[in-house]
């Protein structure tokens, strides 16, 4: 078979775009940098599930996950037993309940159990704005000061977990 | 068990589809698989009915709100007007990918019907065969990763999350389907030069088949992208109608391929010469819409389309594009050296000049491309965060669009195979002439920005260089201009509208007035000669929002009111979401674009309000539309007529 070399220029040039397309792929899904990066949570007070008021200082003091969630949230599904787990292994996990209706959370939690030490109820959505939400789900890493140091965009998934929260929260746990 | 069936509907055009790939691609001269010749088009009518069946499964299940279906209940709501209700079926991803190969299958269709009478039979059915394997691959897509019909039990919900407020909006109804149609149309100039490949041989007969494709997508494509463009500019309420977005481009690069390609085959249809390159665009065009489609739907850039994404799409997406594009570019690789080309002379004929449009429209393209993914790959490399803006687009674009705009006017004029007629050349000389002096006159007595005194003369010179191709032809006798084919005034009216949209850009661009301020009931402001008055606001109830609706009165200075706006601010009841309903003031001139923004005090009088005067931005769009009615009448040019033409030439 004759090939010309010329010919053959378009389909290299194809091949190291789909790498760059690839690596974008495994970066970008995972981390979108947060402008809050190594700064304390925004404040807040908001009703918790027993509609006492919950502010950011209840949060403060150990090293925790904060996971924006809601109940139409279809990934949240496929979050929410990873969710269990972590919780039934210790890992501290507040909850910041997005847009949602109250009686829906409840029932949410009641059936599917409950991860959550507390989860504040953002139903007008302006905390999140706060925090840089961007779209449910998204977790966020605080250490024991309260200050946010990693952000999540998407599920939480066991590789996500794995590799990237769980080795950030071990050291957190030594600061 | 609606949703069952459309499920199962989907399940059975992917065999079909794969049916189709396989006999299409087995197919062969030899006597002994003529048979596949035959059943081929009955797989892809059985794959589009499947398919239309499947699809008006969901839309009967948008209809009559059936939460059940998580699609359904994330995207519509039981106070969503019907028409709407029907249009949500392709507002989200799910939806828009079934839309998407619902579309494929269509043209698929069309192909088997209109191709054996315009190539072989044994051409069109392998033309089938590589529609069907890229209808396989969506369908695949879509059942692994984005299926439509999954149930949300048993927890349905009792109301829908409602539709995006932004795509509840006439204007956004049509705008999606017409871009897939472009988008996808493009398979099947695709799939002709993947044959052409495959065999070796790629005739002038094959060229004409192919343009004609090319020119129907290209029509749909430009129709979207000029009312993509529309609904961005009064939707959104900033008066922008181009913001160099992300997904705005991955529209915009298979246009200006598909353009180049539509000008290439000419020279294929004609002079046989160009072979490799019209295959080469017609693989280019269909990758940029699968790139596109990638970009939007994978998440992997962060553009105001996109949310929290599924990485699991963007893996299967990535490995189709893999597939379908590395794989065709592997075949141009191996096959293109059986492509020969008769010798074509150079110097200042047609088949240069198409080139030189070709080479500008593919460095605007790639300039684009570079543009949208350099924040990608520079994420990859080093991990910096940037996004690229509008001013590295514009400074790269716009030169290249008034270098295409300077060889454009000779065109028309310009002679296969030799330089200029004799008789031109002076004509030619004066209307370069005539366009400089009105560029001078623009600038240094109108005191016009140079850009758009350089944009309006260049349109001049247009103009006048497709005058004098008239006139070459019919020395403007009424007998000689009516024998003209259609195709020819169709090219004609396209270039004008490039003329019109250009001019529009400019002008819009450069002489805009944009005012942010605050106003008080029955305050006014004077603007570009007009007078705005803010004479009320008072609450509006509409079917699943409420509204805040100002009333302003618009005038010439010292002249009776000419016009009442009634802009407004609306809150999206489901969601939650406000969003500013602009009231506008239109004509061919000028546009006068009132949006409401915030109220800036408790008793409810005091708004700050955003009024922009924006002339010539109709033109924008007018252009669009110009080009859109130029492709229609040359889809539906005789060709025996064109045999006649060209007297001189």
């Amino acid at each position: 078979m004759k090939i010309r070399w010329f010919n053959t220029l378009p389909v290299i040039i194809f091949i190291a775009l789909l790498l760059c397309l690839w690596l974008g792929l495994g970066r970008d899904t995972n981390l979108l940098p947060s402008a809050l990066l190594e700064k304390p949570m925004p404040v807040f007070t908001l009703p918790d599930l027993n509609n006492q008021p919950l502010s950011e200082k209840q949060w403060q003091g150990k090293v925790a996950l904060v996971n924006i969630w809601a109940t139409w949230c279809l990934p949240c599904r496929t979050e929410h037993p990873i969710l269990l787990k972590l919780a039934e292994q210790g890992v501290t996990i507040y909850g910041l309940n997005y847009k949602d209706d109250y009686q829906d959370a409840l029932l949410w939690l009641n059936q599917r159990g409950n991860p959550y030490q507390s989860v504040a109820r953002d139903v007008g959505g302006l905390v999140a704005i706060d925090w840089g939400v961007y779209g449910v789900p998204e977790t966020f890493v605080i250490d024991k000061k309260g200050n946010i140091r990693y952000r999540l965009v998407g599920i939480l998934t066991e590789e996500a977990w794995q590799k990237q929260l769980k080795p950030l929260m071990d050291t957190l746990q030594e600061e | 068990m609606i949703p069952e069936i459309g499920h199962l509907a989907l399940i059975i055009a992917l065999i079909f589809a794969f049916l189709q790939a396989g006999s299409g691609l087995l197919s062969s001269d030899r006597a002994k698989r003529t048979w596949l010749t035959g059943v081929t088009p009955a797989f892809a009518f059985g794959q589009t009915f499947f398919l239309l069946f499947s699809y008006l499964a969901l839309t009967y299940l948008f209809v009559n709100n059936d939460f059940s279906v998580a699609y359904v209940a994330n995207h519509s709501n039981t106070q969503l007007p019907i028409y709407y209700r029907i249009s949500a079926v392709w507002g989200a991803h799910e939806g828009s990918l079934l839309l998407w190969v619902l579309i494929l299958s269509l043209w698929s269709t069309c192909v088997a019907w209109q191709l054996p009478k315009q190539l072989s039979k044994s051409v069109a059915t392998q033309v089938l065969g590589v529609l069907g394997s890229i209808s396989t691959g969506f369908l695949l897509f879509i059942l692994w990763t984005s299926n439509p019909f999954l149930r949300l039990l048993p927890f349905s919900p009792e109301q829908g999350r409602d539709l995006n407020p932004l795509l509840q909006d006439p204007g956004l109804i049509m705008h999606p389907p017409m871009l897939y149609m472009g988008y996808v149309g493009f398979a099947v100039a695709f799939a002709l030069a993947i044959v052409a490949l495959w065999r070796g041989e790629l005739e002038r007969a094959w060229a004409q088949a192919a343009r004609t494709w090319t020119l129907v997508a290209w029509l749909f494509l430009t129709l979207g992208i000029t009312l993509g463009s529309w609904w961005a500019y009064y939707e959104l309420g900033w008066g922008g109608w181009w913001f160099w977005d992300p997904v705005e481009n991955a529209s915009l690069l298979p246009w200006l391929v598909g353009t180049a390609l539509l000008h290439s085959l000419l020279t294929v249809s004609s002079q046989g010469i160009f072979k490799r390159w019209v295959s080469l665009l017609a693989i280019a065009a269909f990758s940029l819409s699968l790139l596109g489609t990638f970009l939007v739907r994978s998440g992997v850039l962060t553009s105001v389309h996109a949310f929290a994404n599924d990485p699991e799409r963007g893996v299967f997406i990535l490995i189709l594009l893999g597939v379908v594009v590395g794989g065709s570019l592997l075949l141009y690789a191996t096959r293109a050296h059986c492509l020969t080309s008769p010798e074509c002379s150079l110097g200042l004929s047609r088949e240069t000049l198409i080139l030189t449009n070709n080479s500008l429209l593919v460095i605007a393209c790639a300039t684009v491309l570079l543009g949208t993914i350099y924040p990608l790959i520079l994420d990859a490399m080093s991990q910096v965060k940037l996004s690229v803006g509008a001013p590295y687009f514009n400074r790269l674009f716009v030169p290249l669009a008034w270098l295409l705009m300077l060889i454009l006017a000779v065109g028309p004029v310009s002679r296969w195979r030799q330089s200029f007629h004799v008789a031109v050349k002076p004509l030619l000389w004066s209307a370069m002439g005539v366009s400089v002096l009105i560029f001078l006159i623009n600038v240094f007595v109108l005191q016009l920005f140079w850009q758009v005194a350089l944009t309006i003369a260049l349109g001049i010179w247009v103009v006048l260089g497709s005058t004098i191709a008239v006139w070459l032809r019919t020395q403007f006798h009424w007998q000689a201009m009516k024998h003209l084919s259609l195709r020819y005034y169709g090219m004609l009216l396209a270039h004008l509208g490039v003329v019109v949209t250009a001019v529009g850009v400019a002008v819009v661009s450069f002489y805009s007035i944009e005012r942010d301020v605050r106003m008080q009931v029955d305050d006014s402001l004077a603007l570009a000669g007009y007078v705005v008055t803010f004479k009320d606001v008072t609450p509006y109830q509409g079917a699943n929002y409420k509204s805040t609706r100002g009333q302003f009165t618009l005038q010439l200075k010292d002249k009776p009111v000419s016009a009442y706006l009634f802009p407004e601010k609306r809150v999206y009841l489901a969601q939650g979401m406000p969003l500013a309903e602009t009231a506008i003031d239109a004509n061919l001139w000028r546009d006068i674009y009132i949006a409401l923004g915030e109220p800036l005090d408790n008793t409810g009088e005091t708004w700050a309000v955003r009024v922009y005067y924006k002339p010539l931005v109709r033109w924008l769009w007018l252009g669009g539309l110009l080009m859109v009615a130029g492709a229609i009448l040359s889809v539906f040019s005789k060709k025996k007529k064109e045999q006649h033409e060209n007297p001189l030439v």
